[in-house]
């Protein structure tokens, strides 16, 4: 294959993983920007999508588009369902103390991933797609389902964007984003926000998750990497700026598909990780953020 | 703060240590080899104490410390055929060259940042460790070779695989870095870092600089951790990846969140605590993760103190 479509199928490879990412780091913005707080465990909540979406897939037999439907609307509610409890025996507790809920969320991630571990196992498994259509390209083909992907993704962004410009859930999430206080004075519920905001994050992850799954397999430690990408994601983009988290999954995701394409993942890892590093260090409210408050 | 009793603190730390000779003595194999291992791990929690007690600074990146003192020592030792002091002190170079490094450029963030920047810079460490697997081992490891780790004092030889001279080699390190450690707290300067962690602001309207404060506070942790990891490497032989994951800069934060943060003798407790359970549940269940992770939640939610804080707070003002 030339270097043309050779860039061309990195740069596809790389959209799947802008559009995933970008569900994942989405879910993360939304709960840094709303809660201010930073959930280690978001990653472990991508991983049970991933993993419930095998359980329901397999469980009903038949077509496989019909157990991966009921897979894209089951798992998420079962994940959100988890986090809200989550939320409100933890972090309501906590206060919402950014350190605090910090090492609270460590120890969720150590306890969903054990428990994964233990009833999941440690096989990586995979969950068959709904349906295998192939586009011919001149040069290759590739998988419809992955297009479809994208397509998902960029649809529930722009609901998500709709909801949150466009509704009264919306104004009153960006109300309390803008200062709880106020908005508690004003009669909002803000500590029922707090719960619905983080089991959405989750939900979000393990909507990405279980679109996903058919290409890349469910294992019990899949949430890792998209936790350190999502951060990477959260802070270019700005922390709680939707836009900027867009922009910076599609771009970090076409860099990480093209870079890993030509050189080793683990050199693209290690100068991706310290560039965001970088980037926090001398530019913290990020790259497209404007200054924090 | 102890201001009124240095005479009782300094015996109970005296009395602690005494213990712990005391109990080479008794302990059978198995606890005698685990207690050696908790005192070199304990030290490392005592370094991370002295940043997150004390100075009040929260870092997810300690492996990389622990790291740069474990593979300071053991490659010194395994790529370049050095003896076990030079190696030891290659090992505590590496981390006061890290810390300072990491220091200068995380220090720039406060608060949930400097979590990340700190948990970012030591994945990087970690990445590198992996990249560079033809020299470091990658995620296999290497194994410090037994003729190698011999310490030489003129005609006497110390064979620091020897189960006894190993127990006495982590006790010194201990003992040393637990008088530093009581030193530094009971110092001016300990009293400076604990102004910073309660109110920074304040602290430079009163004239101090906090920011090289803060920088010697990251580089001392730092120099600590990386004692304990260069020890680590030459007492138990082995120089592994895992080390410098995320897991083992958790861990360190669990030991001092368990033991008591800002207590001189927390660190120890909570490690010794924690290998304790992990012992005891090892017969049910594989599964010590979860408890790590059970054990996190249910101390920031009900012990945010720690056991020696509790303490502290209920009955014993003078504890340091």
């Amino acid at each position: 294959m030339h270097f043309g479509p050779h860039l061309l199928l990195a740069a596809l490879e790389g959209l799947v993983t802008s559009a995933v990412l970008a569900l994942t780091a989405l879910g993360l913005s939304l709960v840094f920007g709303v809660m201010r707080v930073v959930n280690v465990a978001h990653g472990e909540f991508f991983m049970l999508g991933a993993v419930l979406a095998w359980a329901i897939s397999t469980a009903i037999s038949g077509h496989p588009a019909l157990g991966f439907l009921a897979a894209l609307v089951i798992a998420p509610l079962i994940v959100g369902a988890i986090a809200l409890i989550a939320e409100r025996l933890v972090l309501r507790r906590l206060n919402y103390n950014p350190e605090a809920t910090i090492v609270a969320t460590i120890g969720m991630l150590y306890i969903i991933q054990q428990l994964a571990l233990t009833f999941y196992g440690p096989e990586a498994r995979p969950v068959e797609p709904p349906f295998s259509y192939r586009i011919l390209l001149p040069w290759f083909g590739y998988s419809g389902y992955k297009l479809s992907v994208i397509a998902a993704s960029a649809l529930l962004l722009i609901t998500t964007w709709l909801v949150l410009t466009r509704t009264k859930i919306g104004l009153i999430m960006r109300a309390t984003q803008y200062d709880s206080e106020t908005a508690q004075a004003f009669g909002i519920p803000v500590d029922r926000v707090y719960g619905g905001v983080f089991a959405l994050g989750a939900m979000l992850a393990a909507i990405a998750a279980v679109l996903i799954v058919p290409i890349s397999q469910a294992h019990y430690l899949m949430g890792q990497d998209p936790l350190l990408l999502s951060f990477i994601v959260v802070i270019i983009g700005g922390l709680g700026s939707l836009r900027g988290t867009v922009v910076a999954a599609v771009l970090i995701g076409l860099s990480d598909g093209i870079i890993s394409m030509f050189f080793s993942p683990t050199l693209a890892k290690i100068i991706a990780t310290l560039l965001v590093a970088m980037v926090l260090v001398f530019r913290p409210q990020g790259l497209f953020g404007t200054a924090s408050r | 703060m102890s201001e009124a009793s240095p005479a009782k603190a300094y015996a109970l730390h005296l009395g602690v240590i005494a213990l712990l000779l005391a109990l080479s003595f008794v302990l059978p194999g198995y606890y005698h080899g685990l207690l050696a291992r908790i005192m070199v791990l304990a030290v490392f929690a005592m370094g991370y104490n002295m940043l997150f007690g004390y100075a009040g600074l929260l870092s997810l990146g300690h492996a990389m410390f622990f790291g740069a003192g474990l593979y300071g020592a053991g490659l010194a030792i395994i790529q370049l055929g050095w003896s076990v002091p030079a190696a030891f002190a290659a090992g505590l170079g590496c981390g006061v060259v890290v810390s300072l490094i990491i220091g200068l450029l995380a220090l720039r963030t406060t608060g949930v940042a400097f979590m990340i920047v700190t948990m970012m810079f030591a994945q990087v460490f970690y990445l590198l460790i992996l990249y560079f697997a033809t020299w470091t081992g990658g995620d296999q490891g290497q194994v410090v070779p037994q003729p190698a780790r011999v310490l030489e004092f003129g005609a006497t030889s110390l064979d620091l695989t020897n189960p006894t001279v190993r127990y006495m080699s982590a006790l010194a390190l201990f003992t040393i870095v637990l008088l530093i450690t009581l030193a530094i707290v009971r110092s001016r300067y300990g009293r400076v870092l604990v102004a910073i962690r309660e109110n920074e602001e304040r602290t430079k309207m009163l004239g101090y600089d906090t920011f090289s404060n803060k920088l010697m506070a990251v580089v001392v942790s730092g120099a600590i951790c990386a004692a304990s990891g260069a020890a680590y490497a030459l007492l138990f032989g082995y120089v592994g990846s895992s080390f410098a994951s995320v897991q083992y800069s958790i861990l360190p934060l669990l030991w001092v969140l368990l033991g008591g943060a800002a207590t001189t003798l927390g660190p120890l407790l909570g490690t010794l605590f924690m290998y304790y359970v992990i012992d005891v549940t090892s017969g049910y269940t594989s599964a010590y993760l979860l408890i790590v992770g059970i054990a996190l939640i249910l101390l920031v939610l009900f012990f945010p103190k720690g056991i020696l804080g509790t303490i502290r707070q209920r009955w014993l003002g003078w504890l340091p």
